[in-house]
């Protein structure tokens, strides 16, 4: 054994490394250590300046992206196939990077004023994002599980941010708790997975799997990835900590859950099945399959009952994760494995606009009725017509209303669940129907409160909506109403080839 | 007779499903949280032993480099989660699992 590891040691040679396909990834790095380096060095009156800072690092990261997509020679691949940055891995980064930006234009009021660690804060959200961005190109066991570590750590701590309140200690140890067994099962699957495959790159994996009959600790092991996977998607029946983190939780940090969390969790589940676990379709899409089915129910039934804005907001994130899920679910049989990657890609970026969209209502609206019970829109179009108006357009987007961009993210996973043609893919369709009808219920509910009841207490005074939240409404408002108008600009992302690509070499 | 049974990666490997066994039945089972954690990290030890079993049985280096990876994320889960748990027990002195019940419905 020892003598093995020496000799292995002395063919080592240092990898190529392709500075311009990891520039995000480094100007992330060096974005981190200047806004820790800045905020020890500056006055509490000036903390301020933090937010404006990350913002500015979270678009700097965003040109390398822009220029590798723009240069567009298919995939960069690094250390032996293991990294791979690719236009499947630049959309999905270009994704969580702005999704970063509307949380920081989100957060940034809330911490002023609650006094919160706001340097701090922006430094593990920003760790939280370099997570995101890696997974993306993550293509070996190792990186993604250590992408996902990289990006949930920062989580639990942003969770439990407000130190004082029992509510936000709650939602941070819940989280922490099961985001930490999920690790352990997953990680627990991933050592049977190269246990039985000799490899721990995703590839290879593919083709052992390929190779033969599956052995019995072989469908344990993707049982077990993608359990651990399913408690990062808040699938049911893992989904118990999500409603509690969500609602205790600072809303902006409810915003990146229920948004970023969830899309990096997506990402590693589509890089996983794609990959590693293409020909294994008779473990995977029963699993995934009953996940989707008990997930958009059981989220959409106990959304009904919700009293409170973002508990219901986050049954809601819950059985949008179900309706993500349902491409992954036929995604072995028939055409649908064409359109499967393309459905969920387009999804998790209407879905991204729509929710922080919401989100970001909350905030504006909650500083002045410093309540979370839906009754408090009451009267909204009064007061706040604008508001209002824009609080339409997400509701309706999150119900699929055409032609907002939910539709075209819903109608995109029905073509491929109807692509798979099978019964089972049929099933699941109707399944998915009736879900869409039970949803558009409770997202109903809360415009009734907006245009006809009375505001509470007849309280009318305007919405003093700072800047910064009034930004991040304008773009995630235009996003969910261009990508339902001209949805072809998303719809070319993220084709099966870009993935695969590796595999036909 | 067992005595004389030289271990081989198997033995290892039953030992590391028994010991996730535990791990998460005292996770399932127990109520405080500082006992929950540490079954977490019985969890994750018992994958370490699993990553190695697996890579003597090749005589592969890559299950050993993924213990370290492994052993460095727990022990930033380590910090984290002291952090987090020594937080709650400050406002609730002796709370456990069960009474960590503001948010529910």
């Amino acid at each position: 054994m020892i003598a093995a590891i020496v000799a292995q040691l002395g063919e080592w040679t240092a990898p190529v490394i392709d500075w311009h396909a990891l520039a995000p990834e480094l100007i992330l790095v060096v974005g981190i250590n200047l806004v820790l380096f800045i905020d020890l060095n500056i006055g509490e009156a000036r903390k301020w300046a933090m937010a404006t800072l990350t913002g500015f690092v979270l678009l700097a990261a965003f040109v390398p992206v822009v220029t590798l997509a723009v240069i567009g020679d298919a995939s960069r691949e690094m250390f032996d196939g293991r990294y791979v940055v690719d236009h499947y891995a630049l959309i999905l980064k270009a994704i969580f990077l702005l999704v970063a930006y509307v949380v920081v234009l989100m957060s940034q009021n809330e911490l002023e004023e609650g006094g919160y660690y706001q340097g701090e804060f922006y430094v593990l959200m920003l760790c939280s994002v370099l997570g995101m961005v890696m997974m993306a190109s993550s293509r070996d066991l190792v990186s993604i599980f250590v992408a996902l570590e990289l990006l949930s750590i920062p989580a639990y701590m942003m969770a439990a941010w407000r130190k004082r309140d029992v509510r936000s200690n709650e939602a941070g140890v819940k989280y922490y708790l099961l985001g930490v067994f999920a690790s352990a099962v997953l990680l627990y699957g991933m050592s049977f997975l190269y246990g039985t495959t000799g490899s721990t790159k995703l590839v290879e994996i593919g083709e052992v799997l390929a190779s033969g009959d599956l052995i019995a600790m072989q469908v344990v092991a993707i049982a077990f990835v993608i359990a651990g996977l399913a408690f990062k998607v808040s699938a049911v029946p893992f989904h118990s900590w999500a409603p509690d983190t969500y609602e205790g939780a600072p809303t902006p940090v409810t915003a990146f859950f229920s948004v970023a969390s969830k899309a990096a969790g997506f990402v590693a589940l589509m890089s996983l099945i794609f990959l590693a676990f293409p020909t294994a379709t008779g473990v995977y899409q029963p699993l995934i399959w009953v996940l989707a089915v008990l997930t958009m129910t059981v989220g959409n039934v106990m959304a009904l009952r919700q009293t409170n804005i973002v508990r219901m907001l986050a049954y809601s994130s819950v059985s949008q994760g179900g309706f993500i899920l349902m491409p992954l679910a036929v995604a072995g049989t028939g055409d649908a494995s064409q359109s499967a990657v393309r459905a969920v890609i387009v999804y998790l970026l209407i879905y991204a606009f729509m929710n922080l969209g919401a989100f970001a209502v909350v905030i504006a609206v909650s500083r002045k009725t410093r309540s979370g019970e839906i009754t408090s829109f009451g009267g909204l179009f009064g007061y706040a017509p604008g508001m209002a108006a824009v609080m339409t357009i997400f509701m309706a987007s999150l119900a699929g209303i055409p032609p907002l961009g939910g539709w075209i993210a819903k109608f995109n996973v029905f073509k491929t669940v109807i692509d798979a043609g099978s019964g089972a893919a049929y099933a699941l369709a109707v399944i998915a129907a009736v879900n869409t009808v039970i949803a558009a219920a409770y997202y109903m509910r809360v415009l009734r409160q907006v245009w006809m009841m009375p505001a509470p207490d007849g309280d009318i005074t305007p919405l003093a909506t700072p800047a910064p939240v009034t930004a991040a409404l304008g773009i995630t408002a235009i996003g969910t109403l261009v990508l339902g108008v001209l949805p072809g600009l998303v719809l070319r992302f993220g084709d099966l080839q870009d993935l695969t690509g590796a595999l036909g070499r | 007779m067992i005595l004389a049974m030289v271990p081989n990666s198997t033995w290892y490997l039953l030992l590391a499903a028994v010991l996730f066994g535990i791990g998460a039945v005292g996770l399932l089972v127990r109520r405080n949280p500082l006992v929950m954690f540490m079954c977490i990290e019985l969890m994750l030890n018992a994958v370490n032993l699993s990553f190695v079993a697996f890579a003597v049985r090749f005589g592969d280096i890559a299950g050993q480099t993924a213990v370290f990876f492994v052993m460095v994320v727990a022990a930033a889960e380590v910090v984290v989660g002291l952090g987090i748990i020594v937080s709650i027990m400050r406002r609730r002195p002796g709370a456990t699992a069960d009474d960590l019940a503001e948010l529910k419905g």
